[in-house]
């Protein structure tokens, strides 16, 4: 696949990973992946156990799936099984579970839940079903809101009435300075998140160098894009430098997407604050549609129970997605708390720092030894 | 986060409504352009353009892309011992 | 390594022995309703059939959890007796339907156990209103796949029920097949060093499958790979006759297969992800909806271990047979760590393949 295979490629992770061992020798570095789908990424390549050790990675809170607040789920479950409502949703939250259960056990028990893959699908649906009050659970970072703000205008234009949005839309910039302000804070670095900086682009980043003194690197989501941004990170730290930069170039404009921006400026608006599973209310760190779009806001037409629902005590993910500790670290981890049976944010999605853990890294460093095929058909191209 | 993935334009169904075709590997959806439209040059068949959740959200920029892949060819193998232990410990 | 990063290492071995014995213990059903995890063939299925079906009709067959029974006559002979539902949605999608699958699942599935397919029945549970022109295409697609695979369908049972009661027609078909005398596949057989084949591109089917249900509105140009594979083992086993174990990868993939083979035979298994036979078109499929190939269904592939030295003889048969010209050895058995499947990525790494909680689900993010 164009854009992707080559940056696979295991001949050039060998030069990029002989320099970042030559720069990392004497110290030991501790960086932050913001973003989800780069946690994603580290664990589904195994990139960690390609790592020197001097170079440890923290996974961080960039899963907007992860961070979605039970009582949220609670008020989504409660919307499903509205008499006369369907309720379309990404694939991603259909196993989160809320105080009561997750909306796959809502579909068994009868509510109308429908899985899509974009927002404007749930508009189809919407305008295929009039007799029906269709629900988008809309989830997702400064990447996703665009899209979702487009189906509003989109079914504003064309006057469909029985479509509505229970808009969870969150931001990055909040949840980042949550955890540069927690005091236990260690680390060296971030890894930024490229796909939210196709739409915001890497200024408002600014503040992590100038007002924490830590470098960041935009990165893209590729392995090699990974190791580069490492090596882009200690070369900064190497040079004395700590600013900005851009790995990402190919899909990260300097400005972000100003057709996006300001799309998301006509239809959202911040919210006052916003729970967030495992980090707790954080001020100004989430989306609701303005004024002119109550129509379509599923939170003004619809009777949610609205309850907080507090995290469970044993859950440590707090301490993990700040750093503190490993995932394997947390009492809970792997007994308790398993992608079956998730306590905890972290073990929610296949992004958390714990899901990847527990999917994909535990025991690799044990097994790294190739396969011997024997003189098998490579397999060729189709 | 976010799942994006590179597609090339292979068709622009409406422009005004801002649809258009895009393949991934041969496999083809209609996507929404409308957040790309604006960008340098429009949208074109041809292009390549990152997808999430049926839109279109950037161009891929293929000079940038060439670049990238350069600068990592540029770095050389000049810790040759650092590579050859690390070939030893690592299939690859 | 400094000597506090050691003990690191330690207490995270103690940390992952822990979670191992959770992981081992008999899976629980929690559920108080039915779920469609619970028929993905995933974890959640393992707790509903060992909570619910294994603990009522408990005996020494069924305990073995493989596809089918392997039951001895009283001359001494064994047949291979398996059965099972389809209710794709939808009912005919590119390259065959609900009536071929029908067939070809249940014959696969006696093959698996090293049995030559003969007889199967046939069920029909029939929504009332259902076209007659529908049945009559679907049972001929059972007929033409029934005589590519060389069965007879000599039994069967019609019913009709309210309308909403099913979704159109649900088949059931149940097959029977004698092993031969020198046939004896055993997942506890499987040793270190035995090598992992698998017949041919994996994802086919599901994806096909994905794309002709039409909600994800994606349009490829792939075809199931729908077929009897009964032909397919006997050339594979006349070439390699100590073959240990087989199994055809359906729902939960090739991924699902190797960790109830991991599981069973207390092995590791390590796949190499640059062996794995899967067409370009099924891998873009799986970028755009964030799911991982080795969990989509096949049905009309196998999973072989064999031998190391029966490999090369192995792989020649499969390649030289039109089911099996894409036959790949993926991976190899190993001693450790017991029970877990690992992939050595095409990068350089290495990454668990574990179990599937359920479906795999599109993911945004």
């Amino acid at each position: 696949m164009k854009f992707v295979d080559e940056y696979r490629d295991p001949a050039a992770a060998r030069q990029i990973l002989g320099h970042i061992t030559e720069l990392a020798k004497d110290g030991h570095y501790k960086f932050m992946e913001v973003c989800g789908g780069h946690t994603h990424t580290i664990y589904k390549h195994g990139i960690e156990n390609v790592l020197p050790e001097t170079v440890e990675l923290v996974h961080g809170p960039g899963c907007p799936v992860c961070v979605i607040p039970m009582g949220r789920v609670d008020d989504a479950i409660a919307v499903a099984e509205t008499p006369g409502v369907i309720f379309t949703s990404f694939g991603d939250m259909m196993r989160v579970p809320g105080g009561n259960g997750n909306l796959l056990e809502a579909k068994a028990r009868g509510a109308d839940v429908r899985m899509v893959y974009s927002p404007l699908d749930a508009l189809r649906i919407a305008i295929a079903n009039p007799d029906k009050k269709v629900v988008f659970f809309a989830v997702g970072f400064e990447t996703t809101a665009p899209s979702t703000a487009v189906t509003v205008m989109k079914a504003m234009e064309k006057g469909v009435t029985n479509f509505s949005l229970f808009c969870n839309h969150v931001t990055i910039v909040p949840p980042l300075k949550a955890i540069l302000d927690s005091p236990d804070l260690r680390l060296n670095g971030f890894l930024g998140p490229g796909h939210v900086s196709t739409v915001i682009g890497n200024r408002p980043y600014r503040f992590v160098p100038a007002q924490y003194g830590l470098p960041l690197v935009t990165a893209g989501f590729e392995p090699l894009d990974i190791l580069q941004s490492i090596l882009m990170l200690l070369r900064q730290i190497d040079e004395g430098r700590c600013e900005v930069e851009n790995q990402y170039t190919r899909a990260v404009p300097e400005h972000g997407n100003p057709k996006a921006l300001e799309i998301l400026a006509e239809v959202f608006e911040l919210r006052p604050h916003f729970e967030w599973r495992g980090l707790g209310f954080i001020s100004q760190s989430a989306l609701k549609l303005r004024e002119k779009y109550a129509a379509w806001d599923a939170e003004l037409l619809y009777e949610v129970p609205g309850v907080r629902v507090a995290d469970p005590k044993a859950c440590q993910c707090g301490e993990v997605l700040k750093g503190v500790i490993k995932p394997w670290e947390c009492k809970v981890f792997g007994t308790a708390c398993t992608p079956e049976t998730p306590i905890g944010t972290c073990m929610v999605s296949s992004e958390g720092a714990c899901a990847a853990y527990y999917n994909y890294g535990r025991f690799t460093k044990h097994q790294t030894v190739a396969v011997e095929l024997g003189r098998s058909k490579a397999p060729a191209p189709v | 986060m976010c799942l994006g993935i590179p597609g090339q334009v292979v068709e622009i169904i409406d422009p005004a409504d801002h649809r258009a075709t895009v393949d991934v590997d041969g496999v083809r959806r209609e996507v929404n352009v409308g957040l790309v439209m604006g960008d340098a040059g429009g949208i074109k068949v041809g292009d390549w353009v990152l997808i999430h959740v049926g839109f279109a959200m950037t161009k891929i920029d293929e000079e940038e892309a060439a670049s990238t892949l350069e600068f990592i060819k540029q770095l050389g193998s000049v810790y040759d011992d650092e590579i050859r232990d690390f070939s030893a410990e690592a299939p690859l | 390594m400094t000597e506090e990063r050691r003990d690191d290492h330690s207490h995270e071995d103690e940390v992952l022995e822990r979670i191992e014995a959770w992981r081992r213990r008999r899976p629980k059903l929690k559920d108080e309703f039915i779920n469609s995890a619970h028929g993905a063939g995933g974890k959640a299925s393992a707790a509903l059939i060992d909570a619910v079906f294994l603990e009522a009709f408990r005996n020494k067959s069924l305990e073995t959890m493989a596809d089918g029974a392997v039951l001895e006559l009283p001359g001494g002979d064994r047949v291979a007796f398996s059965t099972d539902g389809y209710v794709v949605k939808p009912r005919r999608f590119p390259g065959g339907s609900v009536g071929d699958l029908a067939v070809n699942g249940t014959v696969n599935d006696l093959a698996m156990m090293g049995a030559v397919p003969q007889w199967l029945s046939a069920s029909f549970i029939i929504e009332d209103g259902f076209s007659i022109t529908e049945l009559r295409d679907l049972v001929a697609d059972m007929a033409a796949a029934a005589l590519k695979a060389g069965v007879q369908i000599v039994t069967g049972d019609t019913k009709v029920v309210n309308k909403g009661a099913c979704d159109g027609v649900y088949i059931t078909t149940a097959g029977v097949g004698v092993i031969p005398a020198n046939i004896h596949l055993d997942a506890k057989s499987v040793r270190p060093g035995d090598k992992v084949l698998v017949s041919g591109k994996i994802g086919d089917h599901g994806v096909a499958v994905l794309i002709a249900r039409g909600d994800l509105a994606l349009e490829a140009d792939i075809p199931t790979d729908s077929a009897p594979l009964g032909e397919l083992v006997e050339h594979l086993l006349a070439a390699a006759p100590n073959t240990r174990f087989l199994r055809d990868p359906t729902r939960g993939g090739v991924a699902t297969v190797l960790n109830e083979l991991a599981r069973e035979a207390e092995v590791g298994v390590v796949m190499q992800e640059s062996a794995l036979p899967i067409r370009n078109i099924v891998n873009g499929a799986c970028e755009i909806l964030g799911i991982d190939p080795l969990y989509v269904a096949n049905e009309g592939k196998l999973v072989a271990v064999v031998p190391a030295e029966e490999t090369e003889a192995a792989l020649a048969a499969m390649q030289a047979h039109p089911f099996g010209v894409d036959a790949a050895v993926i991976g190899e058995i190993r001693e450790d760590p017991p029970g877990i499947v690992i992939l050595n990525t095409v990068f350089g790494g290495n990454r668990i393949v574990d179990m599937l909680v359920g479906d795999p689900l599109p993911r945004i993010c």
